[in-house]
């Protein structure tokens, strides 16, 4: 009997399906088989069931004319093809929320240190605007700087001259745009070759420093050869630079750069929005190191500023990084709120393609790939970024 | 956030549905079944669509859908409505989520033939047209020349003010909002010089400024905005009711069968208003799945084309739209009733 048993269990453990790598091997091909196939059968289902329906399928439409206008960083016509309006509408996106992860990053990082502050009026000044914006919806703070700050300001008619060339009203600010002429490239390479010389300069101070303990003051001296190198070739290449001022029409004002109203109230709600929450991860990052930190530096006779940005910051920004990241994030996703305002991003600009095409699941299928996409794009550099102030033990 | 789940919808309705899906019609059936119709109206359209402070839908369109459901259930009350925005409308109706779209739309070729969709009929007439500021001194839409001018993105409005401006060699800066309020809201805030939407819209977007007598709208037409009833083209039957319940109302208008005299009618010598209300072995009803009384049901519960017309949009209305080419054929206009017969 029990010989017969142990006979029997040898041959199965010859058998190939008994060994545990061709199961593991056999396993996940099964697995990525039915992966593909359920993928397989989804879209040929949903483009056969489209069909039957006599709905329009695919991404043909792409290459279409567009034939409605917007007004957006790339230059696009009615004659665009919805291809290039949907890149247009991405492109914005992208402008939005950089700027936005600018001002919100700055703004926060001020405030949550003066959430620290051992002055009274400035550390309850933080605290009342962290409270008040981080407790309002988005869609609200942008609606109010569009409807209740921007849309405040005066008529064309009657716009507020700042300088001449500049004027404000309730089209946006107006400023003159520079027109680059023939001899330009010159003041362009003499403006690079000072900034070299002014990062140069700053090498040396730097490692004169570290030699002898003299300081220099590199900033203000390089900023001086910049501004003086720059100006002496823009005036010997005689005048390169004119500028296209902006000109009062009959209803609007043209030529010239323009901030719209929609693009100013975004980024600035988007960007004051946000900064509450940073400044909340900045106040956490900070209190996260050590108050033994601070007076060991204090001890070492560094001042408050000093103690700041040379301890406790790049400490903090170990435990800030991460938690910053998905702000980033939520930035980018929160400017799709700009459908309200008539800004016309990713989304605004989809839903004008949607309309004539009606080709709902291709276009929403853009938008869903666009934003992974950027998210991703996000999370790898705050990723690297981590990487790099990441702890290195020795 | 209701688009995307709209959208959600319809790809799910399209990947899981498996394959048979012409058969699948019977929305008679569906709606006789749940015991009432889901009709999509605007979300806010005096005259059109727009709920009242007792948040009941009212309106020339929202007077189809219950002209539909009194042909259905002989009850006009049986509706339920869905309020849509411009680009949330279509994928609705494509998912099934509404069984009938009536919300100002314009029946153009590419909805007609690529959404998998057919209009049921014209039931207003409309162009596009401009509102702007009495105190700009513009007259004509030629004179907005270099003008902002504002529109609700994901309607065709869009296009047709691309291509008139195009057409006539004119700059613009177009300011392309979603939401219909929000329009109202910027061109009222003085964000742009004109706005432009479809003529009958405009009589109601005027009424929504902060002062209506500050605003003018335009004499041009610049576009042929044909709006109506739209349904879905895999289903014939529901097709013909629509379409029919709105010839009847024409029909009822041309023949002089109006909300108050229709059950005298019922006993005139004229043989066209006895196939009409299904007088004596009369029985059109039948051809289209309904009762023999449908079309008497919509006019006595809802009205003939000039009772709703006058009731919603009419000269006294606030709207104050006068017929024009929305008169019957023989009285200066268009609107032409299919005979019953």
């Amino acid at each position: 009997m029990s010989v017969t048993d142990a006979g029997r269990l040898n041959v199965s453990r010859d058998r190939w399906y008994n060994n545990p790598l061709y199961r593991s091997i056999l396993l996940q091909v099964l697995v990525v088989a039915a992966v593909l196939g359920a993928g397989y059968w989804f879209t040929n289902n949903t483009i056969t069931n489209l069909h039957d329906r006599g709905i329009a399928s695919g991404f043909g439409f792409l290459s279409q004319r567009a034939g409605f206008d917007m007004v957006t960083f790339l230059n696009v016509t009615a004659e665009s093809t919805y291809g290039y309006m949907i890149l247009a509408g991405l492109v914005d996106t992208i402008a939005v929320s950089i700027l936005s992860i600018v001002i919100a990053t700055i703004l926060g990082l001020i405030v949550g240190i003066a959430r620290l502050s051992t002055n009274w009026l400035i550390r309850t000044i933080a605290t009342v605007y962290v409270e008040t914006l981080r407790n309002i919806p988005p869609l609200l703070v942008i609606l109010f700087f569009y409807l209740g700050v921007l849309a405040t300001l005066p008529d064309v008619k009657n716009a507020i001259q700042i300088a001449p060339g500049f004027s404000l009203s309730n089209r946006g600010l107006f400023m003159p745009a520079p027109v680059v002429g023939p001899n330009f490239h010159l003041v362009a390479i003499a403006f690079l070759v000072s900034l070299v010389i002014a990062f140069a300069l700053r090498r040396w101070a730097f490692a004169r420093r570290m030699r002898t303990g003299q300081t220099f003051p590199s900033g203000w001296a390089g900023l001086a050869i910049v501004v003086v190198v720059t100006g002496i070739a823009y005036v010997a290449s005689g005048d390169p630079l004119t500028f296209d001022i902006p000109v009062k029409t009959r209803f609007n004002i043209n030529g010239g750069w323009d901030l719209s109203p929609e693009f100013t109230s975004l980024f600035v709600a988007l960007g004051v929005y946000t900064a509450s929450f940073i400044a909340e991860i900045v106040r956490s990052g900070i209190m996260a190191v050590s108050h033994g930190q601070t007076e060991a530096a204090k001890a070492l006779g560094l001042r408050g500023g000093p103690v700041l940005r040379l301890v406790v910051l790049p400490q903090a920004l170990r435990v800030i990084i991460p938690p910053l990241s998905s702000e980033y994030l939520n930035i980018t996703k929160n400017t799709s709120l700009a459908l309200a305002i008539g800004f016309a991003d990713l989304v605004a600009v989809g839903n004008n393609v949607l309309n004539p095409t009606g080709q709902s699941i291709e276009v929403v299928a853009i938008w869903m790939a666009f934003y992974l996409g950027l998210s991703i794009l996000i999370s790898i550099a705050m990723n690297a970024f981590n990487a790099r102030i990441a702890l290195t033990e020795r | 956030m209701k688009k995307m789940l709209v959208t959600l919808a319809l790809a799910a309705t399209a990947t899981f549905g498996l394959g048979v899906v012409v058969a699948q019609a019977g929305t008679l059936d569906d709606v006789k079944a749940k015991g009432f119709i889901q009709c999509g109206v605007n979300t806010g359209l005096p005259g059109f669509g727009n709920p009242d402070s007792t948040g009941k839908y009212t309106g020339f369109d929202v007077d189809y859908c219950r002209a539909v459901a009194a042909a259905v259930f002989g009850d006009p009350e049986k509706v339920k409505y869905s309020p849509l925005d411009g680009t949330e409308r279509f994928p609705a109706l494509q998912s099934g989520e509404v069984d009938l779209l009536v919300r100002n739309t314009t029946w153009t070729m590419s909805r007609d033939t690529t959404l998998g969709f057919t209009f049921a009929g014209v039931n207003y007439y409309d162009g596009e047209g401009f509102m702007v500021r009495k105190s700009l001194g513009v007259k004509t839409v030629k004179e907005l020349d270099g003008a902002t001018i504002c529109v609700q993105g994901g309607t065709d409005t869009v296009t047709g003010l691309a291509d008139y401006f195009k057409k006539h060699a004119l700059k613009y800066t177009p300011l392309v909002i979603d939401k219909l309020p929000d329009v109202n809201a910027a061109y009222d805030a003085g964000r742009c010089d004109a706005l432009t939407t479809d003529r009958s819209g405009l009589a109601a977007n005027r009424l929504q400024m902060k002062t209506p007598d500050d605003h003018m709208v335009l004499d041009e037409i610049i576009s042929q905005e044909p709006l109506g009833p739209v349904v879905r083209n895999n289903d014939v039957q529901w097709f013909q009711i629509v379409k029919w319940v709105s010839n009847a109302m024409l029909d009822a208008e041309f023949l002089g069968v109006t909300q108050a005299n229709v059950d005298d009618m019922k006993n005139s010598p004229d043989a066209a208003i006895d196939r009409l209300l299904g007088v004596g072995d009369n029985d059109f009803g039948k051809s289209i799945g309904l009762g023999k009384d449908w079309a008497y049901n919509v006019i006595k519960t809802v009205g003939n084309y000039s009772d709703v017309y006058d009731r919603n949009i009419g000269p006294k209305t606030p709207l104050g739209l006068e017929r024009g080419v929305n008169a019957q054929w023989n009285a200066g206009g268009i609107q032409y009733g299919i005979p019953i017969l």
